[in-house]
């Protein structure tokens, strides 16, 4: 985000507006918003506009069909959830990747952001694998009497695999801005370790985790390609809502299913308008 | 980092932090992977190779090349545009661009597709208008094509705006100075500035291109050997049960992302700075 001043309180900038010395800005200006109209804006006015064909009444028809519903609170309270618990996770890596030199360490950095870059249908094949009642991890799961594959549980560890790197990479670099210098400092004046930790850095990582929670949420509810396969994909059990759309536009409704794809848009906005929101209450000075 | 010795932790503190975030990536992310190239090899060598000889696996290979070969550069060309005019000047409504670049990250990838098919589909705005002319956009390459293009919109710009907003623009206005056109000055002195990071955002865009699935799942149609991308061909011979080419293929689409790490963190290395993944 720019944090630029405003063009009308820079110096000379009447001046560069008419004759600018670089030029370019017309075309570049041109391009990006032609580019931009054309593959995301017009697209995505048709996903705001169809549902209303079916009337008001028959938006909310379509969305408190109790399989729409069902997939809807599964998607998002498992993504809740997921990006939740991926929060202690990131936390963890990131911590070790900043502060402790250690062999291994590079590859142990490259490996967080194998989830970002492993095509989603790969990721979903590989986790079933895993995670199936014979697979490396199911089988000894299955000793303990938990099943992973075709449950709701799967469609969590899934929506978790893809999270780790937005969890991890935003808290990274402003745990590595931070130092130790504030930490010490409390030491001195008599903090213990915890104490330190919890009244000192945790605060400061705070913007950034919520920043990390919001991404890795965003990522999780819209999943698609990672779940499906592990899924096992049982109507009103552990049915995400992308595949209620998926279903909704092979039999044509595709007024149902941009209703259905709509209100998943408005939810997930709400979710990240909420972390915004409280983002900008931690902020330090404006709680004094 | 030197760490003082106030901040410093007991060394079982440390101990224990490091193995268990070793162990939970190790379980999380090594673990996937190397399933993938066990399953893939489990019967053997031939059978790998047969599942990449068959000629649907072939057909999926190249239209998953054809698609990121004019996907990438559509918007490599955008994001291009885009990082100059967000990083060279200043204009009302700045922030409301930026944030719109940035929207299809935030967008299932079943919606991505699905816009597409709600203008373009047999019952879409244009739909009627197309099948008169004989025109097939969703189910065919098009189609294909305009998902990627979506799903894949913002890595150049989000790579390239933040490098080049550090940068400012003082070196371009000395080229102007000394009589370089905007042309000139782009390709001799912006493009040499930031030619690491484009290489790194071009990557990303590729890698994510070739490996989308849900997207394109939704605008293809899954008419094998035809609108089949190499993911879409992974679903298929999985839902078959021929576990052994699913696989396979699945591990090519591995070994993507694997280069495609590496490459990064080699260009992070030249580069000395680190790109923003996620």
């Amino acid at each position: 985000m720019s944090l630029a001043l405003p063009a009308s309180r820079r110096p000379g900038h009447s001046v560069a507006r008419r004759r600018d010395a670089l030029p370019g800005f017309g075309l570049s200006l041109g391009v990006t918003l032609a580019w931009l109209s054309l593959v995301v804006l017009v697209p995505l006015s048709a996903l705001a506009l169809r549902p209303w064909e079916l009337g008001v009444a028959g938006v909310l028809g379509v969305l408190s069909d109790p399989r729409v519903l069902a997939a809807l609170r599964l998607s998002f309270g498992t993504a809740l959830m997921a990006a939740l618990l991926n929060l202690p996770l990131g936390l963890l890596v990131a911590w070790v990747l900043v502060r402790w030199r250690f062999p291994g360490r590079r590859l142990l950095d490259a490996m967080v952001d194998l989830p970002f870059a492993l095509p989603t249908a790969v990721a979903g094949l590989a986790l079933t694998a895993l995670f199936a009642p014979n697979g490396w991890l199911g089988a000894p799961l299955k000793a303990i009497g938990v099943t992973v594959a075709y449950t709701p549980l799967g469609v969590f560890v899934a929506m978790m695999f893809v999270g780790v790197p937005f969890a991890v990479r935003t808290v990274e670099p402003v745990l590595r801005d931070l130092g130790t210098e504030a930490e010490e400092a409390a030491a001195t004046l008599g903090a213990s370790r915890a104490q330190a930790l919890l009244r000192v850095v945790l605060p400061a990582l705070a913007p950034a985790l919520l920043t990390g929670f919001g991404l890795a949420f965003a990522r999780a509810v819209g999943e698609y390609g990672s779940v499906i396969f592990i899924a096992g994909n049982r109507p009103m059990v552990s049915e995400i809502a992308p595949l209620v759309i998926v279903q909704r536009l092979e039999g044509f409704d595709y007024a149902g299913a941009a209703a259905i794809g709509l209100a998943m848009l408005g939810m997930s906005f709400l979710v990240l308008l909420l972390t915004g929101l409280v983002q900008a209450w931690l902020r330090p000075g404006r709680r004094a | 980092m030197t760490i003082g010795p106030a901040a410093r932790d007991p060394a079982v503190a440390r101990w224990a932090a490091g193995t268990l975030a070793v162990l939970l990536l190790t379980m999380f992310v090594a673990l996937p992977l190397a399933a993938v190239f066990t399953e893939a090899l489990r019967r053997g060598w031939g059978t790998v190779m047969e599942a990449y000889a068959d000629p649907d696996a072939k057909a999926a290979i190249w239209l998953t090349l054809l698609v990121a070969a004019i996907a990438v550069p559509v918007n490599t060309l955008g994001g291009i545009a885009a990082a100059w005019c967000v990083a060279k000047y200043e204009f009302r409504g700045k922030r409301l661009l930026v944030a719109l670049i940035e929207l299809p990250f935030s967008v299932s990838p079943v919606i991505s597709g699905m816009v597409f098919v709600l203008v373009f589909g047999a019952q879409g705005w244009l739909g009627p208008w197309l099948q008169a002319h004989d025109v097939q956009i969703v189910f065919a390459l098009p189609g294909l094509v305009l998902a990627t293009v979506f799903v894949t919109f913002p890595f150049v710009a989000r790579t390239l705006i933040p490098l080049m907003q550090e940068q400012g623009r003082a070196e371009e206005e000395a080229a102007a100075t000394l009589g370089a056109s905007g042309w000139q000055s782009f390709r001799l002195v912006t493009l040499p500035n930031v030619k690491w990071a484009l290489l790194s955002g071009v990557l990303l865009c590729n890698a994510r291109a070739m490996g989308e699935f849900g997207a394109v799942s939704v605008v293809s149609g899954h008419i094998r050997g035809e609108t089949n991308t190499m993911p879409l061909h992974v679903e298929i011979l999985y839902n078959e049960y021929q576990f052994a080419a699913a696989f396979a293929v699945a591990a090519l689409l591995a070994l993507l992302a694997l280069v495609t790490l590496c490459a990064k963190t080699v260009l992070e290395r030249i580069s000395g700075r680190r790109g923003e993944i996620a």
